[in-house]
Formats: C-alpha cells, sequence, structure tokens
C-alpha cells in the first residue's frame, strides 16, 4: 500500500518537476546560459494567480492563459535588451549576470508583496478523489494535468513549428543552423521567451498547491537543476524523465529516511550524475 | 617580486594601520574587508588562474565556520579550531576537486554551486553537533572588553588576508601557477605536454578552500552565533565573483582591490537603501558586467585613449 | 635496431564506426616511418590510441618495453611520446617562449620554470623562431605556428615524435625548411613517425612506409615498394598517380 502511496505521489510531483524544470531546460540548451531568474518568475507567476484569483475570480487553469503571453513578453525583451549583450561571454558572466536579474526581481516582489507566505485557497474546495485506495487532492490533480498539457504543448512546438525546428537546429549546432538561415538572435529571444512563459506558467499551478512567497524561489530553481541534470539537458523528454526520478528518489527518500533528509539526497543525486552520467538519462554524449 | 605583487602587500599593510583611526565600526568594517578580500583572492586561484567558474566558496565558508564553531563548542583553542578548519578543509577540497573538475562550464558550475546545498542540508539535519536549523552559540573568548575583542578578531582576519595574500603571490610566480594558466587555456593541449591536469586543478581547488576555511573559522568565532542559511548563504560564493570582476581577473591586486571597492559599495547602498538592498546589488552586478567586462581595469586611462582614437 | 613500439591488434570505435582495426605494427629506434592513407583512414585516431587520448578497446601497444594501452596522456609525454597537431594548438595568450617552456617544465618531472625557459630558448633556437620568443602565440602565422608546435614537441625530450601533418597549409619554401628540419631531428636519433599527403616529402624522409585504409593496414614496406602496390594505388593514390609514377619509372 506504502508503495501504491509513494508511486501515485511521486507521478503527480513528476509532472509538476517537469514543468518547473522544461522552461529552465530549454534556455540552458538552446542558449547556453542557466537563467538563475527562473525560479523567481515562477513565483511572480504564482502571484499573479493569486492575484487574478483574489480580485477578479479567475481561476488558475484560466490564469495560465494571461501568464503566458505576459511572460513570452518579459522574457524575450529581457533577452534582446540585457542579455544578449553578453552572450557570447564566459559562463562566469552570464551566470553572474542573471544571478543579478534576480537579486533584482526577488527583492522587488518583497519590496511589494513582503516575504510572508500566502495562500490561494478555492472556494469552495475541490475536495480530493481516491486513486488505488490512495487519496489525492483535486487541485494537485488537475495542476499535473495542465502541467502535463503545458509539456506536451512545448512538444508539439519543437516538433511540429517552423520556430520548433529552428530552436532545435540552433541547439543541436549553431553555427550549421546560421548557414541554414536561421536567424539566431531571434531564435535565441523567443526561446528565452518561451523560457520564461514557462516558468509563469508553472507559477500558476503551483499557487495551486504550494504557497506563495518570493523565499521559495531557490527551492524552485533548485529542483531545476536537478531535474536537468538527472534527466540531461534541452528536450522534453529529458525533463520528463528528471522529473519523475527526482520526485520518486525524493518519495522513497523521505519514507526510509525522514523527509528532512530528501532534499540531501537530491542534491548527492545530482553530484554523481555530474559526474558519472552528465548527459543525463535520456541526453546524448558530448551533448553540452 | 613585481611591482603589482609589491603594491599588493602594500595595500595589505596598509589595512592593518586600521585599528589607529579606532572606533568600532571602522574595526567592524576592517575586519570584513579581510574576510572579503581573503573569499576574493581564494576564488581568484580555481576562477581566475584555472578559469574554472566555481560557486563553491559558500561551502568553503560555512564549513570552516562550523567545523571551527564545533570545536570551539568542545572547548578547542581558537589557533587549533581554525587550523583544523583550513587543513581539512584544505585535503578535503583537494579530493573533491579531482571529481568535480573533471566537469566543465555550466556543469562544474552547477556541481560547486550543489556542494554549500549539500553542506547546508547535512548540517541542518545533524542537529546533535551542529544545532541543525536552531542555529550554533559559540562560546565567548575569555571575558575582555568589547573594544580589546573587537581588534583581536580584526588581527586574526588580517592575518588570515596576510597569508592569502603571500599564498597568492606565490601561487602567480610558481610552476603551480603556469599549471593553472595551461589549462585555462587548453586543458587538452596541457595534457599533451605531460602536465598532469587533475593534480594541479585539484591543489588549486584545496588551496582556494584552505584560507576560505579559516576565514570561516574567524568569522564564526567572531560573531559567536552561526546559522546554516547563514553562513551557507550563496552570495558568500557570488561576490568574491563580482569582486574579482570588478578588480580584473587574474592579478591578485586588482582582486583585492575589487574586494575593498566592493564593501565600500556594499556599506554605501546598505545604509541608504535598507529595503532594497539586494535589488541595488543586482543591479550594481548588471551594470558592471554589461559596461566594464573587464572590471576596473577597462577604465585604464590607455584603453579610454584607444577607444577615443576608434571613435 | 629493437622495436622501440609495437601494436597488437589494435582496435578502437567510436559509437558504432569503427575507426581501427587489429592494427598490428612496430616501430624500431631510429627509424622514420611515413603513415600515410587516405582521410578519415584513421590516421590520427591511431596517434591518438597510442598516445592516451582515445585508448584502444582491445589490443595492446608496447612503448620502449612497457604496456602503455591504458596510459594517460600526461603520462604518455612524460615517458617520451610526443606529438605535433594537425589542428595547431598553442596556449594562445603565452609567448612562443613560455609555450616551449611549458612543454619543458612538465614532461621532466623535477624541471624548474627558470631551467624551462632557457631549454626553451634553445628549442626555438633550433626551429628559427628566436626572433619571436617574446611574441605572444597568438599572433605568429600558420607556417611559424607549425614550427612552435614543434619546437613544443622537442622540448619534450621525445624518444618518439609523431608528426601530423607538419605541411598541411604551408608554401613549398616552408615547406623545404620543415623537410630539413626533419633530416636534422632524424640524423640526432629521435624515432619519427609522420602522417603526410606530400608524396615528395613522404619519399625523400621515411625509411619505411605504412598505409592505413578504412583503419587498417593494407600496405608495409619500404617506400618505393608500397607506393607501387596495386591495392596501395587503388586505395589511395588512384590512377593518375600510379600512371604517372609508372611513367617515370
Amino acid at each position: 500500500m506504502q508503495a501504491a502511496q509513494i508511486l501515485i505521489n511521486a507521478l503527480v510531483l513528476g509532472c509538476l518537476y517537469a514543468c518547473i524544470a522544461i522552461g529552465f531546460s530549454l534556455v540552458w540548451g538552446v542558449l547556453n546560459v542557466i537563467n538563475l531568474i527562473h525560479g523567481s518568475f515562477i513565483v511572480l507567476g504564482a502571484y499573479l494567480a493569486f492575484g487574478l484569483y483574489n480580485a477578479l475570480h479567475v481561476p488558475p487553469w484560466y490564469a495560465v492563459i494571461v501568464a503566458a503571453p505576459l511572460f513570452f513578453v518579459l522574457g524575450y525583451l529581457l533577452q534582446r535588451l540585457l542579455l544578449n549583450r553578453v552572450i557570447t561571454a564566459p559562463v562566469l558572466v552570464t551566470l553572474t549576470l542573471t544571478f543579478g536579474l534576480d537579486l533584482i526581481l526577488n527583492n522587488a516582489m518583497i519590496y511589494f508583496f513582503k516575504a510572508d507566505y500566502r495562500k490561494l485557497t478555492l472556494t469552495p474546495s475541490l475536495g480530493s478523489v481516491s486513486i488505488l485506495d490512495v487519496v489525492v487532492p483535486v487541485d494537485r490533480l488537475i495542476a499535473t494535468a495542465a502541467a502535463l498539457a503545458l509539456t506536451g504543448l512545448l512538444y508539439l512546438l519543437l516538433r511540429r513549428s517552423r520556430i520548433g525546428r529552428a530552436i532545435v537546429a540552433v541547439r543541436l549546432d549553431r553555427d550549421a543552423a546560421v548557414l541554414m538561415g536561421v536567424n539566431v538572435p531571434s531564435i535565441y529571444a523567443i526561446a528565452f521567451g518561451l523560457g520564461a512563459a514557462l516558468a509563469g506558467c508553472a507559477g500558476v499551478l503551483m499557487a495551486l498547491i504550494f504557497p506563495i512567497s518570493p523565499l521559495t524561489s531557490s527551492a524552485y530553481l533548485g529542483k531545476a537543476f536537478v531535474v536537468c541534470v538527472l534527466g540531461g539537458l534541452g528536450s522534453v523528454s529529458g525533463a520528463l524523465a528528471g522529473g519523475l526520478l527526482l520526485a520518486l528518489v525524493e518519495g522513497v527518500g523521505s519514507t526510509f529516511f525522514g523527509p528532512s533528509h530528501a532534499t540531501t539526497l537530491s542534491f548527492v543525486l545530482l553530484i554523481v550524475f555530474l559526474v558519472l552520467r552528465p548527459q543525463g538519462l535520456v541526453g546524448r554524449k558530448g551533448f553540452e | 617580486m613585481t611591482r603589482s605583487n609589491i603594491a599588493l602587500l602594500v595595500l595589505v599593510a596598509a589595512v592593518a594601520a586600521l585599528p589607529l583611526f579606532g572606533g568600532a565600526y571602522a574595526l567592524r568594517l576592517g575586519t570584513i574587508a579581510c574576510l572579503y578580500a581573503v573569499l576574493a583572492l581564494s576564488w581568484n586561484v580555481v576562477g581566475g588562474l584555472a578559469g574554472y567558474p566555481s560557486f563553491a566558496t559558500a561551502a568553503f565558508f560555512g564549513y570552516g565556520a562550523y567545523a571551527a564553531g564545533v570545536l570551539l563548542g568542545h572547548g578547542w583553542p581558537l589557533w587549533a579550531a581554525v587550523a583544523f578548519a583550513a587543513l581539512s578543509a584544505l585535503v578535503g577540497a583537494a579530493a573533491l576537486g579531482a571529481v568535480l573538475l573533471r566537469l566543465r562550464g555550466h556543469y562544474f558550475a552547477i556541481a560547486s554551486l550543489s556542494l554549500a546545498e549539500v553542506l547546508r542540508e547535512l548540517v541542518n539535519n545533524a542537529t546533535d553537533l551542529t544545532g541543525g536549523g536552531m542555529g550554533l552559540n559559540i562560546p565567548l573568548a575569555a571575558g575582555s572588553g568589547v573594544m580589546a575583542e573587537a581588534t583581536f578578531f580584526f588581527f586574526a582576519m588580517w592575518g588570515v588576508l596576510l597569508a592569502t595574500a603571500l599564498m597568492a603571490i606565490v601561487v602567480g610566480g610558481s610552476k603551480l601557477g603556469f599549471a593553472l594558466a595551461c589549462i585555462r587555456q587548453n586543458e587538452t593541449a596541457s595534457s599533451m605536454v605531460g602536465l598532469n591536469t587533475t593534480l594541479y586543478k585539484a591543489a588549486a581547488f584545496g588551496l582556494s578552500a584552505c584560507f576560505v576555511g579559516a576565514a570561516g573559522g574567524i568569522y564564526a568565532a567572531w560573531v559567536h552565533y552561526i546559522d546554516p542559511s547563514d553562513v551557507f548563504d550563496i552570495l558568500y560564493s557570488v561576490k568574491p565573483i563580482v569582486m574579482a570582476l570588478m578588480g580584473g581577473l587574474g592579478s591578485p591586486l586588482g582582486v583585492a582591490c575589487g574586494a575593498f571597492l566592493y564593501l565600500g559599495l556594499e556599506e554605501v547602498v546598505w545604509r541608504n537603501y535598507i529595503q532594497i538592498h539586494t535589488g541595488v546589488l543586482g543591479l550594481l552586478i548588471v551594470l558592471l558586467l554589461l559596461f566594464l567586462p573587464h572590471g576596473l581595469s577597462s577604465l585604464r586611462a590607455d584603453r579610454l585613449w584607444r577607444r577615443a582614437k576608434h571613435v | 635496431m629493437s622495436d622501440l613500439l609495437r601494436l597488437a591488434r589494435v582496435s578502437r570505435h567510436f559509437s558504432g564506426l569503427q575507426a581501427l582495426r587489429d592494427v598490428t605494427l612496430s616501430v624500431a629506434s631510429g627509424e622514420v616511418l611515413g603513415l600515410i592513407g587516405p582521410n578519415g583512414a584513421g590516421k590520427t585516431t591511431l596517434v591518438n590510441t597510442i598516445c592516451g587520448v582515445t585508448p584502444a578497446n582491445s589490443g595492446s601497444v608496447m612503448f620502449d618495453g612497457r604496456d602503455i594501452t591504458r596510459i594517460k596522456t600526461y603520462q604518455a609525454a612524460r615517458l617520451g611520446l610526443s606529438r605535433t597537431f594537425q589542428i595547431v594548438q598553442p596556449f594562445s595568450e603565452f609567448t612562443a617562449l613560455d609555450n616551449v617552456a611549458a612543454a619543458a617544465l612538465f614532461s621532466q618531472p623535477g624541471a624548474s620554470l627558470k631551467a624551462a625557459r632557457e631549454a626553451a630558448r634553445a628549442h626555438l633556437a633550433f626551429v628559427g623562431l628566436e626572433a619571436q620568443g617574446a611574441q605572444p602565440a597568438a599572433t605568429l602565422t600558420l607556417a611559424m605556428r607549425k614550427r612552435l608546435e614543434l619546437a613544443k614537441a622537442l622540448a619534450m625530450k621525445p624518444k618518439l615524435l609523431f608528426l601530423d601533418e607538419v605541411n598541411a597549409g604551408l608554401n613549398s619554401a616552408e615547406v623545404e625548411r620543415a623537410t630539413r628540419l626533419i633530416h636534422e631531428l632524424a640524423a640526432s636519433g629521435i624515432t619519427i613517425v609522420m602522417i603526410e599527403h606530400l608524396m615528395k616529402v613522404v619519399l625523400n624522409v621515411c625509411t619505411r612506409i605504412v598505409v592505413l585504409h578504412n583503419g587498417a593496414l593494407i600496405a608495409d614496406g619500404a617506400p618505393r615498394e608500397v607506393i607501387s602496390n596495386p591495392a596501395v594505388v587503388e586505395a589511395y593514390l588512384g590512377q593518375k598517380y600510379a600512371q604517372r609514377s609508372a611513367g617515370h619509372g
């Protein structure tokens, strides 16, 4: 019975983790930038959902439709105006730049929204259902389904659309893509915009489940790191595999060692994967 | 000895004159200045000389603070606790470095960043030893006056700074420094000429941990109370990078100047914008990276002159 | 003459691509061996496999009486295996002198930086770069960078020297100069294995030739013999050259 509980929780949580990480993974894979603002984007998305629900009674699953374009534009502009100026600089510079941007955004959120934890409470509550004798709250299920849908949407976009193919081409071989006539700066900005949009939407969904505070941004960012490294970089399937593995490890870890050790375990796993299998579960070797 | 190394020693010696100007505030600021310079000079060994984007400084600092803090709680004298923190950081980081420095670019950055996370969680969970999230109280040194204590810790931190500066100078002119410069430029070619890259990278990582560990130990004794989210703060990893970028990567003198300048800015920002000081700090970082990519050295007169000629 | 290097059934593959198949080869002390073959035949891979960059998947490599099949790159360099690169690999921020000094310093255990710089000066003079010693490597011309590679390789006091297309991209005067250097090296007793596309140089310098084709050795012998071998002509030289060389007798 415990096994079913762990498994179902891992499945639900794993899809959410994948959704948290997927925009981060896209940006890392395509632009070769570790985007440290990602966590704060997620929190900002959660505040958006909170605000829309409390002020206008827009439920979070509709708030996604508002969040996606808003965050896309935000990300697009950020890349075009700031990040693009240092995109060819060494890792140290791009990483530190996004850290600086994160400090600004996070501080702004603390200033305007305060650091206290808030909770988006749906009234009336949606209750819960039981699957295989495991009780799962309905809001959590909705968030999971929406997370899966977003992930699937990105997959289709990358697979089917012209822009998606161009993004994948830049990820695989930037120089070849230039020769094929791909406008790389524009693809970079679109990929960064998509990354931000996915972060914002993930934040909206997280608002359904977790308390909201600027202080949680580093936790989201940490999950995104681990998922990316476990699953492999820049691919949708990698983020899903990584998310599920992380959720499973945390579930098993907290059952056997206590919940406080779950995070330690996940970071130890991260370092082990980095050293032994840096290409991740489904990544290809030599694919940096 | 090169002119810039002599200037570095003069700068360090000048800092030691600070107590002459008295005042608890001057001593506090001086102690932090020494701490920052230790962090930046240490980071420079791996980040500046070898060119590996290390975010492990917070891990070394927190480790040193907790190692010394716990030992002080068990009645060890300060010098022994700090020496243990420094040496164990040296050995531990060298061993870890041999494994982690096989990674390059972003992967190394993330691994070094996670090191602090892992240590923080371990400290958080080892409640019996470290007090966990409640933090650790560190016994006061034998009762002397407030000013005497402030002066003592200032000179202790200054001593670590002097040792770090000497280390930076010696490394810069040694076979190790030469090897790290080779690794930064072309690691494959380095191993082709017989350079044992793993050995030298491990040594560099160890050295970059050693003095940070000592500084962490002295910090713990100085503030009497530490908790995991304070000493493992990722800002301890990022600040030295910003300082080094400010002063110009690679040169110990530049890096030390960057550290002092950074502290000056931080003080001004902290006093004037208490509520939004991290945001202003972020803004400074962004502006620095966008407009002064080579640090203060890009402000040098000859370069400005050259730029003017191009226009 | 004793064998300095002996390869026994060495194979190497890269995820499905068989780059080397059962290569068995001996190199005697004092030889100048030409390693030739069409592009993609596995010549550079063979050198990489011997030097420990891409260790063999099967087979064994013996050098100077010891098994070096699983050796690390830097250890191979210290044993006296040195090489130049087809694509030059300088430390571009360093001066030419420090480039060579790095090679002298790290290949000889216990060497000091000062002694290494002294030795480097002599090697730079040997390849005719003494005037460029203080110049950053990035500012040298291609021909100079090729000679810098050679000076680096020599600073490692090699017993066996691999020259990977040292003449590619050079004009004829530069090729002549490089060929003279190789003759001098051979005369000084260094065993040389050279990968070379210019047949003129190969015939001029080499005492023996081996031919690699699709990762396998297909010929081994005296230069004139090997290049008239029908299998070699077929695989590598092409019909035209075969006719021409037959015409010249």
